[in-house]
């Protein structure tokens, strides 16, 4: 079948920017007052690959909510789109293939900043691109559903204040979620992020492979979980 | 136009119907949009649902587009079942729909090329195929200007040419010239025509009367989800309206007297806010009768029955916008 194609447009370097942006101002600014090491390693290598992983999640993210919502509502293209021999699920599966791409593109674009900065240590490293794959895939799904469920954009302030950035934020990127409450590391481990920043870190640091596994593992069920009534959802919203 | 006749005559025997509904029904919960439709659009030429706004113009598209399934009939769409064939249907079927769904994102002729590998024609075939329909849309001065910059009847013409990309058996147009300046809508309907003329099956939604009175070859009149008439332009003028109507302006306060003057002359007369319409076999004498009445300076006005004149007795109701 036919696949669904986008066409490329990159806005790319704001997005690719805000993470190294995080990178050196944590890293080198705040790791400055931060004499401890992480596990056993300095804090800016600790932190990079999760900052890897959120990049990805990030850029799947983006694309697979305001860009989709503009093409259900304000431009309706995909109205145009399915007059062709598409279907609403090839719709859906080429937005999620084209969020995962985004997401692997801007995980490696970091990864050779990290690559660059001395920060890449295993011989598994390039397995990161699998993470953030992953990462894009599951945080992508996501984003599809609430962005087919809403039916006015101000409800992404929720998706963005409520899901991601709270993510970001206690997902085991900064410090480990293990000097956080049980509740917390509990709701932590239950998130897709915090499996690819686990994912990420073991591929490029630790070089821990049963990590690298036990993670990637979480984040496929978790999308498996996910793609039925993702796919449904497109099915439902444009066959009416 | 005798053309046009002559090549639906030969094809109406030699090929089966590009459509055909029977029994029809589309409902959304309590509300039924579409009631039992039964018709058949004959392949070439030009056939037009004509009806006003939520008379199931658009939803039986939609059926016939397979973008939204029938609550129960049956609807073949080039011989194939619209349950079962979607995917072929949709390949050999072009749909210019009624709102502005170009991608803002692209360029004009990154539109068609997009579209067309949608519809699985290799990427040089469908930039070869692409630069022929924007010339074929007068828009290859405009191919690699930003959708925003182009004008409302340029938007619509681009949409026909993306619509046009997979080269379509059947051509569906819902509301094509809607909101266009008359300009605009005669270069539309110009392209429509050197469409017909290259044999394709156009089938499209209206309620512009001459739109509907200059395109099409056939027309499904619809109202409330049900079908009123089906004939040609001409027919439905000829079966349903006496064919002169007069139409006497400011008439507050004497509609009475108007109405006396003319009983015997006249089969049916209208009342419409200011105006009174009347149907009659001979124009001249209605006139007389009013001068009789002392009226001959009042302000009136002798004509053909149109089309529009039709869909007011037909339907009891003008067209509501």
């Amino acid at each position: 079948m036919t696949l669904y194609r986008r066409s490329w447009k990159l806005t790319f370097l704001p997005q690719f920017l805000q993470p190294v942006f995080y990178l050196l101002a944590f890293g080198y600014g705040l790791g400055f007052f931060i004499r401890r090491e992480v596990q056993g390693y300095e804090f800016i290598e600790w932190m990079a690959p999760g900052l890897a992983a959120s990049a990805a999640m990030n850029a799947a993210a983006f694309e697979l909510t305001f860009n989709v919502f503009g093409k259900f509502s304000w431009s309706r293209l995909y109205e145009s789109v399915i007059t062709t021999p598409l279907e609403p699920e090839d719709v859906a599966l080429g937005e999620i293939m084209w969020g995962v791409t985004r997401a692997v593109l801007y995980g490696t674009v970091f990864f050779m900043v990290m690559l660059l900065l001395g920060h890449i240590h295993q011989p598994y490293a390039p397995l990161a691109f699998v993470a953030f794959a992953l990462t894009g895939l599951a945080v992508g799904l996501v984003a599809l559903i609430f962005t087919g469920v809403i039916n006015d954009m101000d409800y992404f302030s929720y998706f963005f204040n409520l899901f991601l950035i709270p993510l970001f934020l206690f997902s085991g990127i900064f410090f480990p979620v293990d000097v956080m409450p049980a509740v917390a590391q509990k709701i932590a481990w239950m998130t897709p992020l915090y499996h690819g920043v686990q994912m990420t870190r073991a591929a490029t640091l630790t070089g821990d492979l049963g990590a690298m596994l036990g993670h990637g593992l979480w984040l496929i069920v978790f999308s498996l979980l996910l793609f039925l009534p993702t796919i449904n959802l497109f099915r439902r919203k444009l066959i009416i | 136009m005798s053309r046009d006749l002559d090549y639906y005559g030969e094809d109406l025997f030699a090929v089966a119907p590009a459509v055909r509904a029977n029994g029809l029904v589309k409902r959304y919960g309590s509300i039924t949009a579409v009631d039992g439709v039964t018709f058949e659009v004959p392949s070439g030429g030009c056939y037009g649902f004509l009806g006003p706004n939520g008379a199931g113009k658009t939803t039986t598209i939609k059926m016939i587009t397979c973008v939204s399934p029938p609550s129960s009939g049956t609807l073949e769409v080039l011989d194939l079942d619209v349950g079962r064939n979607q995917r072929e249907i949709k390949g050999r079927v072009g749909v210019v729909p009624q709102g502005m769904t170009l991608d803002t994102e692209i360029k004009v002729r990154e539109n068609l090329v997009v579209h067309g590998i949608y519809h699985g024609i290799g990427k040089r075939e469908a930039e070869r195929r692409g630069d022929e329909m924007l010339e074929f849309a007068h828009l290859t001065g405009r191919a690699d200007a930003r959708v925003q910059e182009l004008s409302g009847g340029m938007q619509r013409r681009l949409l026909i040419a993306r619509a046009l990309m997979n080269d379509p058996e059947l051509l569906v147009l819902d509301e094509p010239t809607t909101g266009l300046d008359p300009q605009a809508r005669h270069l539309v309907w110009e392209r429509l025509r050197s469409l017909k003329r290259q044999g394709k099956t156009l089938l499209l939604t209206t309620h512009y009367m001459e739109e509907a009175a200059r395109l099409c070859d056939r027309i499904l009149v619809i109202d409330n989800g049900k079908v009123v008439a089906e004939d040609s332009p001409t027919g439905l003028i000829e079966r349903h309206v006496p064919p002169r109507v007069l139409e006497v302006h400011h008439v507050e306060g004497l509609e009475d007297k108007i109405h006396r003057a003319i009983a015997d002359c006249v089969s049916e007369v209208e009342n419409i806010g200011d105006r009174i319409i009347a149907f009659g076999q001979n124009g001249e004498t209605m006139i007389s009768r009013l001068k009789e009445a002392g009226m001959e300076h009042h302000p009136m006005l002798l004509r053909d029955a149109t089309l529009e004149d039709v869909f007011l007795r037909l339907t009891g109701h003008g067209l509501t916008d």
